[in-house]
Parts: C-alpha cells; sequence; structure tokens
C-alpha cells in the first residue's frame, strides 16, 4: 500500500506535549474524514505512547520524542520513538494492569489501551538504546 | 488546562473536573483531592465527569489511587456524568466493577 501523505515532528520530553502531540495526530489523521470516535481512539492511543515515553522512557528527564504519522487511503499508522531507557521485559509490560511504577500510581493500563484502541500494535526496545511504538488504526469508509 | 472545582456537603465531597484528564494533569488533582481528605473526614467521594473531554489511563490511575484511600478511610467512591469517550476507557479498565458510574 502507498502513503499518500506523511509527516514527523520531534518534541521535548515534557507533559505538557502529551496533549499536544495527540492533537497533532489527530488533526493529520481528520484528512481521512474518520469518525469523532476513531479520532478519540487516535487520541487515547497516542496519549499513551507519549505518557509511557516521558514517564518510563526519559524517566521524567529531559530527552526527545518523535513521532511520524503516515496516512494510507483508509488508515494512519503511528510512530511514536524515544531514546530512554528501554523496556526490560515488553511481553511483561503488555500484561493488563501491570506497571514498573506502582509508586506513581500508573494503573498499567497504556498497552492495554493501545493494543484495544487501535488495529495493530509493534513494540520494538532495546535496554539502554530506546523504545519504538508502531501502531495503524483503519478508518470506516464513509 | 484542567479546571477543579470543589463542593463539599456533609461529608460527601464532589470534584468537578473540565478539560483534559491526561498525565500531566492529575498530579494537580490529585493533590487537591487528596489535601481534602487528610482535612475533613469523607464518607463519600463523588467525581463529576460531565466536563471531561479526554481521559487516558492517568485517569484510571489517579481514581483508583483515590478509590484505595477512601476505602482505606472507610468511605466509598462513585464516578458521574462520564461522555462516551470516558466510558469507554473506564470500562475497559474494569473500574465500573469495583465503584458506581452513572
Amino acid at each position: 500500500m502507498q502513503p499518500i501523505n506523511r509527516m514527523k515532528i520531534e518534541f521535548e520530553s515534557k507533559s505538557v506535549n502529551e496533549s499536544f502531540a495527540r492533537i497533532v495526530a489527530a488533526a493529520f489523521a481528520s484528512q481521512l474524514d474518520p469518525t469523532i470516535e476513531e479520532l478519540a481512539d487516535l487520541k487515547t492511543a497516542v496519549s499513551e505512547a507519549v505518557t509511557n515515553a516521558i514517564i518510563h522512557g526519559y524517566e521524567q528527564q529531559e530527552g526527545l520524542i518523535f513521532m511520524e504519522c503516515i496516512l494510507y487511503e483508509d488508515s494512519i499508522t503511528v510512530k511514536i520513538t524515544d531514546h530512554g531507557v528501554g523496556i526490560e521485559d515488553i511481553e511483561k509490560a503488555r500484561i493488563p494492569a501491570f506497571t514498573s511504577k506502582p509508586e506513581l500510581e500508573r494503573s498499567g493500563m497504556g498497552f492495554s489501551i493501545m493494543e484495544s484502541f487501535m488495529d495493530s500494535l509493534f513494540i520494538a526496545s532495546e535496554k539502554g538504546a530506546g523504545t519504538k511504538i508502531t501502531m495503524t488504526k483503519k478508518f470506516s469508509k464513509r | 488546562m484542567l479546571e477543579i472545582t470543589l463542593k463539599r456537603q456533609n461529608r460527601v465531597l464532589t470534584v468537578y473536573l473540565k478539560g483534559e484528564l491526561d498525565h500531566h494533569a492529575v498530579s494537580k488533582v490529585k493533590e487537591t483531592i487528596d489535601l481534602q481528605l487528610v482535612k475533613m473526614p469523607l464518607s463519600q467521594l463523588i467525581l463529576d465527569m460531565s466536563a471531561v473531554s479526554f481521559m487516558d489511563s492517568s485517569g484510571i490511575g489517579l481514581i483508583v489511587g483515590r478509590y484505595n484511600k477512601m476505602k482505606c478511610l472507610g468511605g466509598s467512591m462513585k464516578i458521574k456524568n462520564p461522555g462516551l469517550n470516558i466510558l469507554k476507557v473506564l470500562k475497559m479498565s474494569g473500574l465500573s466493577k469495583l465503584m458506581e458510574i452513572s
């Protein structure tokens, strides 16, 4: 499938950028005329991935987060990359309600939400090198 | 920006939230509610979410944390008026089994 449009941004690992990132992704996806519910799902999944990069990837320290959005005829692929600490055990991280930071009152639902709100989710991570989340959402034809 | 308004009636505290509830916003809500919890004994905490336009799993963490505190204090907690998008996240997390959502 050929991409019809693409964009890439980078921003600092700051919690105020969580809303910035999800609004940018939703604005870009709007070109495909998704439903309000589809857009809300996309925003939630992007918010989860960016929050993970800030809290877990960079452990709330300085760092850069990269977001790439690729539009296809009827879907969007979002890639969110950090060069932070990486995930020790991806399988464990994917278990609903598992969190490595219970002291921060994290619910451990981030990956479960990304998985259920998007149509596909891939996690690539290397300890000490960073994490790349690739997720795709299909939009219904209207 | 998330706006927080508190309304206290006897031992019931209602917290009205307006805006987007994400990781960036939760710390202020957490602080505000927890301060109320130590100030005066409460029997019920009500979170009114009618004006919350966005919530992700950070909101779930906030709710579960406050629920546990209320339970420790012998009180209860309920969630009122979540919009459809918020309800979807609440249901996914299984919170509807822990507390009343109306």
